[in-house]
């Protein structure tokens, strides 16, 4: 069997067998953990370089095991998968090495660390999966995987978030489930296509394509955390900071988000999906979720509620991107999968520092805090900045592609859309920097730690200036080759055959 | 009236007067006769079906004695279980079905 | 392979645990061992008889020489092949859980240890017999003397709940045996044999017909605690030891329904009309919700596993009317298989960690597993394994099971059904997730140390992860069973193409 076979199946893998060793790791062996965690993620990334070299050469990948006669198990490369799983995997780096510094003499972390290492093999099976089931299959075993991650902490507010959270992620995974079950029997086995994969069943079946189509969007829009649907996300703040980093940078959010991409483009190609008229409604749901986030999170004091809501807001814009016809505004939304999760993981490495080393949790602690905690108040504003649409931070080139993007495809009320949604940004993360910079401090901080060397502890500092580099970089470098920007492109040439 | 005849209609009855009694009557004694009486009918029933022309079909008739049997052994066990519900409950009748029946632990 | 098919294995899946039990019975002290050892003889054979099917084809014994229509015959197609291997696999776990589980610590364990191993053993025998027996009468006989067993293994922990639970278990089911009984008459008076095939091939139609097997179906409906005939189970499997409830949903409910199977896919199908077929697969919809939503308010924890055992039940039913009358019916057919089997190893997984979290506990209430995942990480996983193959989330074999199912549905334009396995997916999470949330609270302090033995732990553990196995190998399986199969068609079906 050659090299092409193996890849996908290894890249998940490698996070899945230490995964499963972690689990049965006495709590002591800290050594070990940390070890095979690490070794795991160093691997992933070699292998998922070779990946990239790969696909770019226009290797085709596959790795295929057949479940039943007539349904097979499909991992495979192409732009896009490759786009998410390097996102993945540079990020579940960076967030383990955060996970470890947190979580440093809590109970359990074997269990946590077992349970995050399948959180990821899961994103990561999604992301490489080459058909609608396989997507589905791995789909659930993020909700399955996460769910442990969300109740770590056993309490009362915990188990009652993470009940919250999964009421809501296997009631979308249901409906998902009929949806392609549905797809499925009307098509046959669905392989993920450039340009869309249902031929000319639009002839015959618009109606349920229609209906299959609005119980996709329902279905993925629960993780996606589409308004209605988005009620789980800010129950489940309760997590420590290194879950809701991953949930939303990463993993959880990303995933539908990816998945809503792929059905638009992959299964039905965005030419069909005009046709069938499924676009717009889309886009004025993405719109609408993008306007009422921003508004909410206005509205909040907790800091990693404020984020919850920013990230409602955010990832919609991925949404509205596919949702609009053309390749400007695709190339907008499929980016933003990378730029929103560098940049919102920078803010949530920077709460959870704040959290951890002050004791702070709400907004109104805040001020004065930059003194006391210059580098993560840095990174927090770069990231802050970056949800805005400054330049030279990533999320400018986002919202310009966007804008762009709605101009040409003669779609004007997009950009009122985008510019309510910065101006509700700068509203309530512009007063968060005021006054951490500033204001003076009212009285002690709410629990501090005593300062170290440095402002706080490295392993959590380093990864948040990481990830806020990278932000900048991702910005400031779009027009370098292999950049995320680059890559969208490439995807984007692909879907409409340019 | 063929004599099969009647011994079938004979037993469809007394099927129907054991189930009355085993659904409605609470004395568990009087629910395991109700099932004897509706084994006899059952077994009646079969036997009606015996006849054929010339000698008797000998299968129902095996397969009665075969029934008569499992229900002689039925019947003793269900009256032992009987007696030790009895003992257990105070009264010769079915305890309530999802009831507070707390057993305890290490069950 | 050749030698492989030579092998007389049909009746030594009986002989040998009948043996078992005789012996198990005379030498009380070395029960255990004696019990033990002939169980995992018995699943040996199981499995074997379950390769030979695969590899060789139909099987057919004849006991004694004699042969049908006089003699017992023995006979093995793809579908009895994988219950006796369903068998084998839970009674192998099940008995290395009873060893310990039955053991010092036990109050009642004298007793108890002395005289659940002939029982079990003999249950054994029957669920074998039973799934090879080739014509009908002979099932009556294993059918009766599976009962008499199963209730004697109820009444076996001795508590009130239990005694009642198991009267009502027997009342019920000898009712359930006498009817189907008085069907099986019936079907000689009109068709002059009771030999399986016989019978399949014999020109049966009109009232006569369609009464003895109304009487068939009501009996083994019963039996099968299908809604609303289900008020037995839940008292019975709750108040059972935990290793006895493991049996008793797993595989003894089972085979009632395997010959509810038999009657109307093989012998009579022609009697099968669209009311008749829609009015099982209703009353299976109304199981699932209806035990789906008493396990989600039910107190005691083994009362929830009990309730969940009737939703699943429930799931089975829909083969009527999605397999039977279809022309491409193996869809459905398949599904419920892998639903059935994936159901047996789930559920008895559940049954032996709830057992073993019980053990520990302080009460039997749902609440009395909190901290489980704290004292027992291993059992709470099996639980939470098997509530994840319940659900029928990817890649166990619930999933595969209720795929194809939902497939059939969807393909087949039956919408109502396809809705019934969604809620019923949703009921299952919610009442797993009922479980899991307590066993994940925190208590407050030091874990308690876990006083349970670890076999205890492990062939949970063992049955949890063979559901997720046979998701992996479901089309192995599907292999298998198309052996002998009444239905054909593709494993899965499409709609426009």
């Amino acid at each position: 069997m050659s090299v092409d076979a193996w890849l996908p199946a290894l890249i998940v893998l490698s996070s899945l067998l230490p995964g499963l060793l972690i689990f049965f790791l006495d709590e002591e062996r800290h050594a070990l953990r940390t070890a095979l965690n690490l070794a795991g993620a160093v691997l992933k990334t070699g292998l998922v370089g070779w990946l990239i070299w790969g696909v770019f050469h226009d290797h085709a990948f596959e790795s295929r095991m057949s479940l039943v006669p007539g349904l097979d198990l499909v991992l495979a490369a192409d732009a896009l998968s490759v786009l998410f799983v390097a996102l993945s995997t540079v990020l579940w780096l960076v967030t383990t090495l955060y996970a470890i510094g947190y979580l440093e003499g809590s109970p359990h972390r074997s269990r946590f660390f077992g349970f995050f290492s399948l959180c990821v093999s899961a994103t990561v099976g999604l992301a490489l999966a080459g058909n609608l089931v396989t997507f589905l299959i791995f789909y659930e075993l993020l909700t399955l995987a996460t769910f442990p991650l969300v109740a770590h902490r056993g309490t009362p507010d915990a188990m009652r978030g993470a009940k919250v959270y999964l009421a809501y992620t296997v009631t979308g995974g249901a409906v998902l489930l009929f949806a392609v079950a549905w797809l499925s029997a009307l098509a046959g086995p669905v392989e993920f296509t450039a340009g869309g994969a249902l031929g000319d069943l639009a002839q015959t079946h618009p109606a349920e394509l229609t209906a299959i189509f609005a119980l996709l969007i329902a279905g993925l829009g629960v993780k996606a955390a589409l308004v209605p649907l988005h009620g789980w996300l800010p129950q489940a703040m309760v997590a420590p900071a290194p879950v809701s980093a991953l949930l939303h940078a990463v993993a959880v959010v990303k995933a539908g988000a990816f998945g809503i991409v792929r059905v638009v483009y992959d299964v039905y190609g965005v030419t069909l999906a005009a046709d069938l008229g499924v676009l717009q409604p889309l886009a004025l749901l993405a719109a609408f979720t993008v306007v009422y986030g921003s508004v909410r999170a206005l509205a909040q004091d907790g800091l990693k509620k404020r984020l919850a809501y920013s990230t409602v807001s955010q990832v919609s814009y991925i949404a509205l991107g596919t949702a609009i016809f053309g390749p400007v505004a695709s190339i907008g939304g499929i980016v933003h999968l990378v730029h929103q999760g560098v940049m919102k993981i920078t803010l949530f490495f920077c709460a959870g520092n704040l959290a951890e080393t002050l004791g702070i949790h709400n907004v109104s602690e805040m001020r004065g805090c930059a003194r006391r905690m210059p580098l993560t108040m840095v990174a927090f504003t770069v990231g802050a900045l970056g949800m805005i649409g400054v330049p030279p931070v990533a999320g400018f080139v986002t919202k310009w592609y966007l804008g762009a993007g709605a101009v040409a495809a003669g779609a004007d009320w997009v950009l009122v859309v985008l510019a309510m949604s910065s101006l509700l940004n700068a509203a309530y993360f512009l007063p968060i920097l005021y006054a951490a910079w500033f204001r003076e401090p009212v009285g002690p901080w709410p629990e501090e730690h005593p300062r170290g060397r440095f402002e706080a502890p490295l392993m959590l500092l380093v990864p948040a200036l990481v990830t806020a580099v990278l932000s900048v970089a991702a910005g400031l470098l779009a027009a370098a080759p292999f950049s995320p920007l680059d890559w969208a492109k490439l995807i984007a040439e692909r879907e409409y055959g340019l | 009236m063929s004599p099969l005849l009647t011994y079938g209609i004979a037993g469809a009855g007394l099927i129907a007067i054991g189930l009355y009694a085993l659904i409605v009557r609470r004395h568990l004694l009087r629910k395991i006769i109700a099932l004897n009486v509706i084994g006899n009918g059952v077994f009646l029933t079969l036997v009606a079906a015996a006849p054929r022309l010339g000698a008797p079909d000998p299968v129902p008739h095996a397969m009665v004695l075969t029934g008569i049997v499992v229900a002689v052994s039925a019947t003793a066990f269900a009256l032992a279980l009987a007696v030790r519900v009895r003992d257990a409950t105070g009264a010769a009748a079915l305890p309530p079905p999802d009831g507070d029946g707390a057993s305890g632990p290490g069950h | 392979m050749p030698l492989l098919a030579e092998l007389p294995l049909l009746p030594w899946t009986v002989t040998l645990p009948l043996g078992g039990a005789a012996l198990s019975f005379v030498l009380r002290a070395r029960a255990p061992a004696v019990g033990l050892a002939a169980g995992v003889a018995t699943a040996a054979v199981g499995l074997l008889l379950a390769l030979q099917v695969a590899t060789a084809g139909l099987q057919r014994h004849a006991v004694g020489g004699w042969g049908a229509p006089l003699g017992i015959d023995l006979a093995a197609d793809g579908l009895s092949a994988l219950m006796v291997a369903m068998t084998s696999v839970v009674g192998l776990w099940v008995s290395l859980y009873a060893g310990a589980y039955f053991g010092a610590g036990n109050q009642d364990g004298e007793h108890q240890r002395a005289y659940f191993w002939p029982l079990w053993l003999l249950l054994w025998t029957a669920l074998n017999a039973l799934f090879l027996a080739a014509d009908s009468f002979n099932a009556y006989v294993t059918l009766e003397l599976l009962g008499l067993s199963a209730v004697a293994l109820v009444a076996l922990a001795a508590t009130p709940a239990a005694l009642g639970g198991a009267m009502r278990y027997l009342l019920v089911g000898l009712l359930g045996s006498l009817l189907y009984l008085l069907g099986v008459g019936l079907l000689y008076a009109l068709a002059g044999t009771v030999d399986f095939r016989l019978l399949a091939a014999a020109p049966l139609a009109g009232p006569a017909t369609a009464v003895a097997l109304g009487v068939i179906t009501a009996g083994l409906v019963l039996k099968t605690a299908l809604f609303p005939f289900h008020f037995w189970l839940p008292p019975a499997h709750a108040s059972a030891p935990a290793p006895v409830s493991a049996v008793l949903s797993a595989l003894v409910v089972k085979a009632s329904f395997y010959l509810l199977l038999r009657f109307w896919f093989w012998v009579l199908p022609e009697a099968a009309t669209p009311v008749t077929l829609n009015l099982l697969g209703l009353l299976g919809a109304l199981a699932v919700l209806w035990g789906g939503l008493r396990a989600l308010t039910a107190e005691r924890l083994k009362l929830l596993v009990a309730y969940s055992t009737v939703a699943q039940l429930g799931y089975l039913f829909l083969v009527f009317p999605l397999a039977l009358g279809e022309a491409d019916g193996f869809t459905a057919w398949g599904g419920m298989t892998l639903l059935l089997l994936a159901h047996a190893t789930a559920k008895a997984g559940m049954f032996l960690s709830a057992g073993a979290i019980l053990k520990g506990a302080a009460h039997d209430g749902v609440s009395g597993i909190d901290g489980a995942a704290q004292a027992m990480p291993v059992t709470t996983f099996a639980f939470a394994l098997a509530g994840v193959s319940l659900i029928g989330l990817p890649p166990t074999g619930g999933f595969a099971g209720k795929w194809l199912l939902l497939n059939a549905a969807l393909a087949t334009g039956q919408w109502g059904w396809a809705a019934v396995l969604l809620a019923g997916s949703l009921l299952a999470a919610a009442y797993t997730v009922r479980v899991l949330t307590h066993a994940f609270t925190r208590l407050p302090g030091e874990p308690p140390a876990c006083v349970v033995p670890g076999r205890l732990e492990w062939t949970a553990v063992a049955l949890a992860v063979t559901a997720l196995a046979l998701g992996l190998a479901a089309g192995e399986v599907l292999e298998l069973l198309r052996v002998g199969a009444p239905v054909v068609g593709p494993v899965l079906l499409e709609q426009a193409r």
